[in-house]
């Protein structure tokens, strides 16, 4: 088993691992007991998606991917901001 | 040294997995939310920096660029979402808690 191998059966697996680690932390999401709190699982969430995304785009070969993981974070950093303005204001004005 | 290259990639790779795995530990288990933004933010940030960079060691220089820019993005964006979330946080009335008591008030 030589070194290229290794590599595409880890980056396989830690795709699976960050999905395991985006099911934990939807536990916070739906358990949290403040809004605070959700909205900070969502963040991390989105993080780990784009982490997934990048690995897909590896594990394929497909260099547009990271296109669409660059949109991803942007409209997660947005929907963040967007959220958390409505939290401090109580409205999106 | 194409081993090389990828015993560090496999390096990154496997500690970028650890510090997403601690930020996640941290979310689970501190008792406020501040805490928990301490917590996820950097490990967050740390670990996506080093799971993209592992795989910009692997790649050509138009994905590299691509992936450099991703890793700006995210240490740009992620402290400044978390900053933006305690601010909502302390603005809306949440106070910290200082050993089970709760301060500043």
């Amino acid at each position: 088993m030589n070194i290229p191998q290794i590599l595409d059966f880890s980056y396989g697996l830690g795709a699976i691992v960050v999905m395991l680690m985006i099911f934990l932390s939807l536990i916070r999401a739906l358990a949290g007991p403040t809004a605070p709190d959700r909205v900070a699982a969502i963040n991390i969430i989105g993080t780990k998606t784009l982490i997934i995304i990048t690995l897909i785009a590896r594990i394929y070969g497909q260099v547009y991917f990271l296109d669409i993981a660059m949109i991803y974070a942007l409209m997660s950093f947005i929907t963040t901001i967007g959220v958390a303005k409505y939290l401090e204001k109580g409205a999106l004005d | 040294m194409e081993v090389t290259i990828g015993l560090i990639s496999i390096t990154c790779l496997l500690g970028g997995l650890f510090f997403l795995f601690v930020g996640t530990f941290g979310l689970l288990r501190l008792p406020d939310v501040y805490n928990r933004l301490h917590a996820t933010t950097k490990c967050d940030t740390l670990g996506a920096g080093l799971v993209l960079l592992s795989l910009a060691l692997q790649s050509n220089l138009a994905v590299g660029l691509r992936l450099a820019l991703l890793i700006i993005f995210i240490l740009v964006t992620n402290p400044t979402a978390a900053h933006l979330i305690a601010r909502a946080a302390y603005k809306s009335g949440i106070r910290p808690i200082v050993k089970g008591r709760i301060s500043d008030e």
